[in-house]
């Protein structure tokens, strides 16, 4: 039982890990904040929440799981409306995304994705 | 076994954290420092959860708690300076 409970909560780790690097490499390479926060959030959401449920597999039923659903709900709560605050702000201050500045248009076709 | 892995873990985070706030230092826009510091709180949370777990101390994890609110709260007003100029 502790070694089939050690495996999943290794696998979550490994997982979590794995997607906080994902949303860094997404933080640095980027173009513009758009496209930033949207590695970011993703990545950051999934890895802490996977993170969190290798620590709860791992701590079992008790007091400190229920503290860390706490912690976990209150994440997932507040990262994307973060997010959605962030992108409110950038749009307010006439920032135009990379590929959203009409490029999209038939004149321009072909310029959408050079990024 | 567990534990290196903990320990690990807490270094990676650690590590982005630093890669992170380059980012912070080096963003053309506000808009950009706002992402990366908001990450940060999120990694900085996580790894006081990490130390919790490692040092047995469960009253770090409402430490852990706190700062997630922190956090929050200082991405929502700096984004809100950020849109409308001042904070009142």
């Amino acid at each position: 039982m502790e070694a089939i409970r050690s495996v999943l909560a290794a696998g979550c780790f490994f997982g979590g890990a794995f997607f906080f690097i994902v949303g860094t490499v997404g933080l640095m390479r980027m173009p513009d904040a758009y496209c930033r926060m949207h590695a970011t959030t993703k990545c950051d959401t999934l890895g802490t929440g996977l993170l969190l449920v290798g620590l709860m597999i791992l701590q079992g039923f008790s007091i400190v799981s229920a503290k860390l659903f706490v912690i976990l709900v209150f994440v997932w709560l507040t990262n994307p409306t973060a997010a959605h605050i962030i992108a409110k702000a950038a749009y307010s201050t006439g920032m135009i995304g990379g590929i959203n500045d009409d490029s999209l248009s038939p004149e321009k076709e072909g310029e959408a994705w050079r990024y | 076994m567990i534990h290196h892995l903990l320990l690990g873990t807490s270094v990676l985070l650690a590590v982005l954290s630093f890669f992170s706030l380059y980012k912070a230092y080096d963003g053309p826009t506000a808009a950009d420092r706002v992402v990366a510091i908001n990450m940060i709180a999120t990694k900085v949370t996580v790894l006081i959860v990490i130390f919790a777990m490692m040092t047995g101390q469960d009253g770090f994890i409402d430490v852990a708690l706190a700062y997630s609110m922190m956090g929050f709260v200082a991405t929502v007003c700096v984004a809100k300076y950020i849109e409308k100029g001042t904070l009142s």
